[in-house]
């Protein structure tokens, strides 16, 4: 008897409890560590245990590592580029599938969403025979369209793709950006396909011009769906792993080590695991501030 | 009746015995000398009755595997394989390899001194065994015959000849490269390792960085114009597997590279140019004729292992001088044994040219061809840092400097 009605006098906290008890292990217990651990000399080869550093991994991160600030840079060069490109692409392509009915349209759809389930490692290796300098096909596109001899005269010559300091970003931008902007496209064509379409008739009613539509009508109000789409890519792109570390490992040189790649080498390269942990908690606090001012922004947007 | 049982009664407990056996576990490399080993488990299943399971992974992965489950505490690994150069110190210095030496000591039939004084110097750890030698490997030339023959050129016997003779095989616009080795971070250490004893230089001299020095410079920028003048595309992501597929698809004129990779460079099945590549001594410097020669793979024990005995048993097979004769006469690896190279048994399937560039490299033989010390890897993304500059005909100075720097750090954090 009692202990029903204790029950039910705190059944408001008893039942989201297993989930509130899920939550603190998964995810509060790990980052908590992980920001413990920042506070350490923790290296697994070191024969020595963990001791107390107080904040030295931080001012060796922000003071005396070159390395670091290289991966910052690239890190946001790599996003910036993938998403201006995917989401105004993914855009495009959406608002074609929507306003545009053709046979066999379901097809060409599903086809165009494929790239975006294949698995991420075996795209990279395929994308590296590709980029391949002397056998790949893009070079031999390059060279079978003429294209090349105007490389050539314009000083540029045999590009590189992927082993070029230079055109290493971009590349590896590229295979990104074929990737995943289908899924900025899904998103958009889910958020196309809920507007009314009362505000259309009476703009034709008007007189608009289909410019003017898509720029006055279509755009304002997809604006949210767009935000959510470029939010979610935003946070992975900074986050990505797997294409670059299978197609390049960071190289040539350090020419594409993003910062997750960074803290996978002093993690899992050179064992130490305290100055990892610091850099994991700084690329933590950047992906979370990047997403604050975007949320923020967005808010405005919406206002 | 009776007649019958015995054998019956004897089937019986064998089966009862090899169902009671030991089981260790062993965690290999991708590499011809595990293929090998793995090809001669049912021998020695059959003679213990011990059970092996065997893994094989890369070499990143084997060494983050073995480093983690070590550190865990709770590896269930009984023998494992290891780049002795790499990993020797970190197993010595967090205890977690068995000393071989008591076993090694009274065993006259294992006869361990025939192994050769510099892969003991490998494995070993001020005093302390770490792990068996399985294979060696200096650095030597691959080269095409018929294009050196076409060319009217020898191989080179210093690095001012390497240079003119990879300018004279050297043919870009038929996509031929005179000179093709690694230029991937951290890979290329190795190979840069003999030019830069060539030069005169080292990495580090008792506990003092040398790479800001002028001999290594000059060994950075000799290293750099080769593979920039001469290398092939892409060689800034190309470890020892791109830059051997260069070579095998006929597209290099010389490969220069570890000679323990000769199997897969004479076999006529994984190269279109087997028959006509041939083997020579790698060059002098201009200070001295030095070249790297190293044991590049080793097989050790867990000490933490529950099967101690049975992974030695298991060890000392695959090691001892019957199983060393197959591993290198049928199955063609460069093993440490000494006794092997005067039996012909041992280098029936050794090319004669190879057997001659690697017994005349052992003399000149440097024991290392990479930093020494525990950190091995991250010395090598530091120290990489320069080459990479001059491979792109950049200024390396600044690079040199700092790397210097950062890898003296690293040697004073291990003192």
């Amino acid at each position: 008897m009692r202990t029903g009605s204790w029950n039910d006098r705190n059944a408001y906290w008893l039942f989201p409890s297993a989930a509130v008890f899920v939550i603190l292990l998964l995810m509060v217990f790990p980052l908590g560590y992980t920001i413990y651990n920042s506070f350490t000399d923790w290296s697994l080869t070191s024969g020595y245990g963990a001791s107390w550093v107080g904040f030295r991994n931080y001012i060796e991160i922000f003071t005396n590592d070159e390395r670091f600030w290289g991966s910052v840079w690239r890190t946001f060069y790599f996003t910036a580029l993938a998403m201006v490109v995917e989401v105004v692409l993914g855009v495009l392509i959406a608002v074609l599938f929507d306003a545009k009915d053709f046979r066999g349209k379901r097809v060409v759809r599903s086809i165009f969403l494929m790239a975006m389930m294949a698995t991420p490692v075996a795209v990279a290796m395929v994308w590296m025979l590709i980029f391949e300098p002397t056998a790949g096909i893009l070079n031999y596109i390059i060279r079978a369209t003429g294209f090349q001899s105007i490389l050539d005269t314009v000083g540029i010559g045999k590009i590189l793709w992927i082993t070029d300091g230079v055109t290493v970003i971009p590349s590896l931008v590229l295979v990104d950006i074929w990737e995943w902007t289908p899924l900025i496209s899904l998103i958009v064509i889910a958020g196309l396909s809920t507007l009314s379409r009362e505000p259309y008739e009476s703009a034709m009613v008007d007189g608009a011009s289909s410019f003017q539509i898509f720029f006055r009508i279509t755009l304002p109000m997809i604006a949210p769906t767009i935000g959510v789409a470029a939010l979610l890519r935003l946070v992975d792109c900074l986050k990505t792993f797997d294409i670059i570390y299978t197609m390049t490992m960071g190289g040539p040189g350090y020419s594409s080590e993003t910062l997750n790649i960074y803290t996978y080498q002093t993690s899992f390269q050179y064992f130490n695991f305290g100055y990892a942990s610091a850099l994991l908690v700084v690329f933590f606090a950047l992906v979370l501030g990047v997403s604050l001012i975007v949320t923020y922004l967005r808010r405005g947007l919406e206002d | 009746m009776k007649k019958f049982l015995a054998p019956v009664l004897a089937f019986c407990l064998l089966a009862g015995m090899a169902s009671a056996g030991q089981s260790i576990r062993f965690v290999a490399s991708v590499s011809p000398v595990a293929d090998a080993i793995r090809a001669l488990l049912p021998d020695f299943e059959k003679e213990t009755g011990i059970t092996v399971e065997m893994e094989q992974l890369g070499n990143e992965q084997l060494s983050q595997k073995l480093t983690v489950e070590f550190a865990s505490g709770g590896s269930g690994i009984d023998v494992f394989m290891i780049r002795p150069l790499d990993e020797a110190r970190m197993l010595k210095r967090n205890g977690w390899a068995v000393d071989l030496s008591k076993w090694l000591k009274d065993d006259a039939d294992y006869d361990f001194a025939d192994y050769s004084e510099g892969s003991i110097q490998c494995t070993s750890v001020d005093g302390f065994q770490t792990s068996i030698p399985l294979i060696n490997e200096c650095q030597v030339i691959y080269y095409r015959k018929d294009v050196f023959e076409k060319a009217g050129v020898q191989p080179p016997k210093t690095f001012e000849e390497l240079e003119k003779v990879a300018a004279a095989v050297t043919d870009k616009s038929n996509e031929r490269y005179g000179f093709v080795s690694r230029g991937a971070r951290n890979a290329l250490i190795t190979q840069f390792s003999s030019y830069l004893y060539g030069f005169g230089g080292d990495f580090s001299k008792d506990g003092q960085a040398l790479m800001d020095t002028p001999e290594a410079h000059a060994a950075i920028d000799y290293y750099g114009r080769m593979l920039r003048l001469y290398g092939p595309e892409g060689v800034h992501n190309m470890s020892w597997p791109q830059a051997a597929a260069i070579f095998q698809q006929g597209k290099g004129a010389m490969y220069i590279d570890a000679s323990s990779q000769y199997p897969s460079m004479l076999d006529p099945t994984k190269s279109s140019v087997a028959d006509v590549t041939g083997v020579a001594m790698f060059p002098a410097g201009p200070t001295a004729h030095a070249v790297y020669d190293i044991t590049a793979w080793a097989i050790g024990i867990y000490s933490n292992s529950q099967n101690q005995d049975a992974a030695w048993q298991f060890v000392r097979y695959m090691t001892d001088k019957d199983r060393t004769l197959i591993l290198q006469g049928e199955y063609a690896n460069q093993c440490a044994r000494m006794s092997i190279y005067n039996s012909p048994e041992g280098i029936k399937k050794l090319p004669a040219d190879w057997v001659k560039a690697v017994s005349e490299t052992g003399p000149i033989g440097v024991g290392h061809d990479r930093p020494q010390l525990t950190a091995v890897a991250q010395a090598r993304d530091i120290l990489s840092e320069p080459v990479t500059l001059s491979i792109d005909g950049k200024d390396f100075k600044g690079a040199a400097a700092r790397a210097n720097q950062r890898f003296q750090e690293l040697l004073d954090r291990e003192k």
